[in-house]
């Protein structure tokens, strides 16, 4: 081999070190890893606030924290969790790592956009940290008029400019998905072929991109509302409050999407490996995935049955959201269909993609509780609603990120981490995360409301025991930051595919070389092309 | 042709894939401009439902003589535009600069009249937040029609204004001559863009200048 043949092997991890070449680097992997870091670093902070709402709420009396103190305590959580940890999870780290490689790219189709993304990514963040530095702001994540133009006491401006700007980030990353799907796919890859990773990354970006300016336009309005005391929504000024709700739940609702989307992928991809069996119903599930996108864009309404908007509208939004069940249905028959008469093996990328599923379920089927008009009436803004959208978005979510940082792991570092404790992990969290949130159904049906930082006496024992779990949950968390460190320097080395998985990603060396392949990949087979009934 | 549009960036495998490449990130991102205007587009429809006689007074108060001028003035604009683009297909440079600057200077002619309304406007203290004095019935709503006013005519301003800057950049590319008649995608990209700014102003005039006299 030649030197420059051999330099042109390098791993993308080789080769310039220094922290300018990360920091100015266009390659795609990179980029990933950069958003892995910071988004890492944000879960963390989100989980610190978690932290002192469980504590809080251990015992009934407002003992540990002020009510002040409490606001704003669950806002930082829930602005952080979902906008700076939950929205870019699976699209910024794995997308961004994994689409060019499973489409047979060299790269994303804008490299400076994609670098760009990060930088406001961060920039946001600054403005986030900056905010708690300053003060903190108590509206929630939600930023509800008129309370959040006019009468909240605290940095509302500066929390809604970091969450503008990290819109910014989702929309490019939107942009470049979709166009490198579209136009970059490697000879032979049809749309059928792809996996179902990139149909839901394409599905999620297509969400970013139609649904994010409507968010920075609405928190726009709500700055210049609260800075210059006129506007749209104070209806002091003239405005209408139910305005900025629609405004806001037009895009809120869809991201929900955006969390759940890629999750869904990414359990489909380790289904697939892990019991050896296509996907079943490759079709059904792509098409599944674009018509939640889609259907996501007509239900937002359910979140305001009790705002007064009409009746008939409420009536109208239960009845969508109840339709929206039925691809998400589709998808969980067809995983449980792929899983039978597999040969599943128990990895802990798969513990964590069953864990997925199980908790989506419930998640999924509590929603169709809570989407159900005249329950929700009962329901809204109690901890039902926060264990729900927590099994959806925690269990969910959450879960499938780190199946998918467990299965690609190999694939980004090269190295493989301890087996054992990865499946010691998986187990702790699923525990813990069941611990915490079930009694939060029950806190929830029996009345408890959510926001509050003190509760009747009687709720004290659900309450501790959803606290305990928080602890072994925690735990569960902190875990893989451990062992997955440790693996980058005494870990066996991986090899190019060490979970004999189809798909391109895996056809290339680990970690992939700077443009990820030798030469460009011609597809002639269909995406899991594992032979089913032998390993 | 060589030190023309040789070098297609790494990640592409040939010029025409670039090509579409760009292109469709150009509508998506037009996409996403639709939404962000849709906003207030969206606030805007709800405003005036909810007050149609303060809407129709208020655009009484805006200047419909230089609102019609201006209109013109950018349709105009939006024509040298198309001119560019098809100078650059043909591989004309000359015709490229010549047809630029005229877009950039009835761009700017567009934005000395806005100037100019909201000059009038700051005359007649109708500017919210900052010198805003109506007496009447309808003061609250009269001001959510100026809110918006300045609102949407000064997010259009901004994407004119960008417009402009992008314009003078590609005169001087297609003075080094970047372009060829095989290779002119950013001429093209930039004339959609402005085509974007033309519809959004066709929407904007309606609401502010006639709504008296629907
Ligand atoms: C891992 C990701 C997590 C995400 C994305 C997340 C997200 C959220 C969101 C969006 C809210 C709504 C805040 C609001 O009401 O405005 C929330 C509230 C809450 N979260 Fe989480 N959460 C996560 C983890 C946790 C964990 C681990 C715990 C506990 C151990 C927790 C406990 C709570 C509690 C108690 C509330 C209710 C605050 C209130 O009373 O409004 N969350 N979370
Ligand atoms: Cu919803």
């Amino acid at each position: 081999m030649s030197a420059n043949a051999a330099a042109e092997y390098t791993s993308y991890l080789g080769g310039g070190d220094t922290l300018k070449s990360w920091l100015t680097t266009l390659d795609h992997k990179r980029i990933a890893v950069l958003y892995l870091i910071s988004i890492t670093l944000f879960f963390l902070i989100g989980g610190v606030a978690a932290a002192v709402i469980r504590l809080e709420l251990v015992t009934y009396a407002g003992d540990f924290v002020t009510a002040e103190t409490y606001n704003k305590t669950f806002s930082l959580h829930g602005i952080v969790m979902v906008w700076f940890f939950l929205i870019p999870s699976i699209p910024a780290t794995l997308g961004n790592f994994l689409i060019p490689l499973m489409v047979g790219a060299r790269d994303l189709a804008f490299p400076r956009l994609n670098l760009a993304s990060w930088y406001l990514y961060t920039v946001g963040g600054i403005f986030t940290i900056g905010m708690v530095i300053a003060g903190g702001v108590d509206t929630g994540w939600t930023f509800y008029t008129p309370f959040s133009t006019m009468f909240s006491n605290t940095y509302v401006v500066a929390a809604v400019i970091g969450v503008f700007i990290v819109g910014f980030s989702t929309i490019f990353t939107g942009i470049n998905f979709i166009v490198t799907i579209h136009k970059m796919r490697a000879p032979g890859l049809t749309w059928f072929r792809l996996p179902m990773f990139v149909w839901a990354n394409y599905a999620t970006s297509a969400i970013m991109v139609l649904a994010t300016p409507v968010l920075a336009m609405t928190l726009t309005l709500v700055a210049v509302e609260r800075i210059f005391q006129i506007g749209i929504f104070d209806p002091a000024l003239g405005g209408d409050p139910l305005l900025f709700q629609h405004l806001f739940w037009f895009y809120s609702h869809p991201a929900v999407y955006i969390m759940v989307l890629p999750a869904m992928g990414v359990a489909s991809e380790l289904i697939a490996c892990f019991s050896r069996n296509p996907i079943f119903g490759y079709r059904f599930m792509a098409y599944s995935v674009m018509a939640i996108a889609v259907l996501g864009f007509l239900v937002w309404g359910h979140h305001m049955f009790v705002s007064g908007q009409s009746v008939y509208a409420g009536m109208m939004f239960s009845l969508f959201s109840f339709v929206v069940a039925i691809p998400s249905a589709i998808k969980v028959f067809n995983w449980t269909a792929t899983l039978y008469k597999g040969s599943i093996s128990f990895e802990a990328p798969m513990l964590y993609a069953l864990g997925f599923v199980f908790l989506f379920m419930i998640g999924g089927l509590t929603g169709i509780v809570v989407a159900a008009l005249a329950l929700d009436v009962h329901l809204t803004d109690t901890y039902f609603v926060i264990a729900h959208f927590h099994y959806i978005m925690v269990g969910g979510s959450v879960m499938a990120y780190l199946g998918g940082i467990h299965f690609w792991w190999p694939k980004m570092t090269g190295k493989m981490y301890s087996e054992m404790w990865g499946r010691v992990a998986a187990v702790l969290i699923f525990v813990g995360f069941n611990v915490t949130f079930f009694p939060q159904f029950l806190l929830g049906y029996l009345g408890m409301p959510r926001r509050y930082h003190e509760y009747p006496e009687a709720l004290e024992v659900l309450n501790v025991i959803s606290s305990g779990g928080a602890v072994i949950l925690t735990l569960g968390y902190l875990l893989p930051l451990v062992y997955l460190l440790w693996s980058l320097r005494y870990g066996r080395i991986a090899g190019g595919n060490p979970w004999e998985a189809k798909g391109l990603e895996w056809q290339t060396s680990s970690p992939p070389a700077k443009h990820n392949f030798k030469e460009t990949p011609v597809v002639t087979e269909e995406a899991y092309a594992y032979s089913p009934y032998k390993v | 042709m060589s030190d023309k549009h040789t070098a297609v960036a790494e990640q592409f495998d040939d010029p025409e894939q670039e090509y579409h490449a760009a292109t469709l990130g150009m509508w998506v991102f037009l996409a996403t401009e639709v939404l962000f205007f849709g906003v207030l587009f969206a606030s805007y429809a709800v405003s005036r439902f909810n007050y149609p006689e303060a809407f129709a007074e208020a655009s009484r108060h805006t200047d419909i003589v230089l609102g019609t001028i201006s209109t013109g003035v950018l349709l105009t604009s939006g024509f040298t535009m198309a001119l560019a683009v098809r100078s650059a297909k043909l591989g004309r440079d000359k015709a490229i600069i010549g047809f630029l600057v005229l877009t950039i200077l009835l761009a700017i002619a567009f934005l000395f009249i806005e100037g100019t309304e909201y000059y009038q406007a700051y005359g007649e203290q109708l500017i919210p937040a900052f010198n805003f004095m109506y007496e009447g019935a309808h003061e609250k709503p009269v001001e959510l029609f100026f809110f918006l006013y300045f609102l949407m005519t000064g997010m259009h301003a901004v994407h004119v204004t960008i417009g402009i800057l992008i314009m003078a950049a590609i005169a001087i590319m297609a003075g080094r001559r970047r372009f060829t008649s095989y290779y002119y995608t950013p001429v093209e990209l930039t004339g959609l863009y402005w085509a974007f700014v033309d519809i959004v102003w066709i929407f904007l005039y309606p609401l502010f200048y006639l709504v008296a006299r629907t």
